[in-house]
């Protein structure tokens, strides 16, 4: 479904991503590590071009990526660390806006919907409520859900839960574990190794702006193979 | 002391009506400032370097000269270059909005500036286009860090309007020194136009605390 090709980005002097490549097949659930400043959200940012590569290629379903392709966009949701839910406008406002104005959908349907999703999240009761109102967590599964309501085949999430108390991060991954129940194809920037071992297909580790071992969950968290990922787990760990 | 305000009575409905004229003024020049404003501060924005370079030239130059002085330009070189005759009221708009839209159209780009940039990304993986995205996600946002800052552009047109009376526009100011000419006692005139002007400027103080505490609801 994804096919990452020599992947390169530079911020100025410093090449952040030093050629990446890789493939994400349908349904499947990445995690990927590593330690701050590896380049793990550029990478995921270049997925959905918020970060334009300088090198290499990026292919969704056979297709090359390029800011000409918003169609490639909406087949892409986005969940963000700091969840950057629109402050001025309501928790299903929130939610129905990119619909009616992307997908043309009619307010009704759009709020009926998003209705579904908030219950899916667990936050019916706040549909009318504004984002100041909602603790981290609450505004993180509605940013799930808002990202959700586009009808994505792709999720990508960027570090969903290290802006969160630590109460809440579980009520978050709740969340994401009942999504990839759905068969929803993810890719997740995280520092949550419990998590990455639970529910990843696959975990890429990323040190230094490579990949650096691409590996089962289950045989990466026992036996790394590099010495990096090994000093990198024994601090996490 | 030397006050007599009885000598003033007469007179008063005249300067009152000042404030029609002033407020008309004030009215014209800001509807244009802010609409010419917002133009060169999506300039200031944009991609296009000629438009940015422009706006930025155009921002330099009508910070950095006297009002009066602009004012006095347009005023006679308009009718020396082109023959066509230009009224004090007209010069004095056209003065008024080229130069506070100097002004606002920084306070809007520092506003929108100050949008957290998070907005625009959540805006663009959603794949709102950009048109939607400005107009329904980010100015409503910038509004708030701009109003502020607005009202104050505002209140100062309102006071700084007052120089139009150089040029002979019948406005508050120009009537207060007309009523102080033929009296011979300037202090009651004047003082009842400070008056005036202050009231303005409270009413205009006001009206911009309730709408900054309706944009506030979301808080």
């Amino acid at each position: 479904m994804i096919d990452v090709n020599g992947l390169r980005k530079s911020f100025g002097p410093s090449e952040v991503l030093k050629g990446i490549t890789t493939k994400i097949s349908k349904g499947e659930v990445i995690a990927v590590i590593g330690p701050s400043g590896s380049g793990k959200s550029t990478f995921l940012r270049c997925l959905n071009l918020l970060e334009t590569h300088n090198a290499g290629s990026i292919k969704i379903d056979g297709k090359e990526i390029d800011q000409l392709e918003s169609n490639l966009r909406k087949k892409i949701g986005m969940v963000f660390q700091h969840f950057n839910l629109f402050p001025h406008l309501t928790v299903l406002e929130n939610i129905t806006f990119a619909p009616q104005q992307v997908l043309k959908t009619n307010k009704k349907e759009a709020e009926k919907n998003a209705l579904e999703l908030l219950q899916a999240v667990g936050l019916s009761d706040k549909a009318h409520a504004y984002p100041s109102r909602l603790s981290g967590g609450q505004k993180q599964r509605v940013a799930i859900a808002r990202a959700l309501a586009m009808n994505p085949e792709i999720m990508l999430f960027d570090e969903p839960t290290s802006a969160l108390d630590p109460e809440m991060v579980k009520e978050v991954l709740q969340v994401m574990k009942n999504l990839v129940k759905t068969g929803m194809t993810m890719v997740i920037v995280t520092h949550e190794m419990g998590f990455a071992k639970e529910v990843a297909d696959r975990v890429l580790f990323m040190d230094d702006g490579r990949l650096v071992e691409d590996e089962q969950p289950a045989i990466f968290f026992e036996n790394p193979k590099t010495e990096r990922a090994q000093v990198f787990l024994e601090k996490v760990l | 002391m030397n006050l007599d305000f009885a000598q003033l009575v007469p007179s008063i409905p005249y300067i009152l009506y000042g404030i029609w004229v002033t407020l008309q003024f004030v009215a014209v020049s800001l509807v244009l400032g802010f609409l010419w404003g917002t133009v060169l501060s999506l300039f200031k924005i944009g991609k296009v370097t000629i438009l940015r370079w422009f706006a930025d030239a155009y921002t330099s130059v009508f910070r950095g000269t006297p009002l009066i002085l602009q004012m006095l330009i347009i005023y006679y070189a308009v009718p020396q270059l082109t023959g066509m005759d230009i009224g004090a009221f007209t010069a004095g708009v056209l003065t008024f909005a080229l130069n506070s839209a100097a002004y606002i159209s920084e306070i809007i780009r520092a506003g929108i500036n100050a949008v957290d940039k998070g907005q625009k990304e959540a805006a663009i993986a959603l794949g709102v286009p950009y048109r939607s995205m400005m107009l329904k996600i980010i100015l409503p946002q910038a509004m708030k860090n701009i109003l502020p800052a607005l009202m104050n552009e505002f209140i100062t047109l309102t006071k700084e309007s007052a120089i139009v009376s150089v040029i002979g526009a019948l406005d508050i100011m120009r009537r207060a020194q007309i009523v102080g000419a033929s009296n011979y006692r300037f202090f009651e005139p004047l003082l009842l136009a400070g008056l005036i002007y202050y009231l303005l400027v409270m009413m205009l103080t006001l009206t911009g605390r309730v709408m900054e505490r309706r944009l506030a609801k979301s808080d």
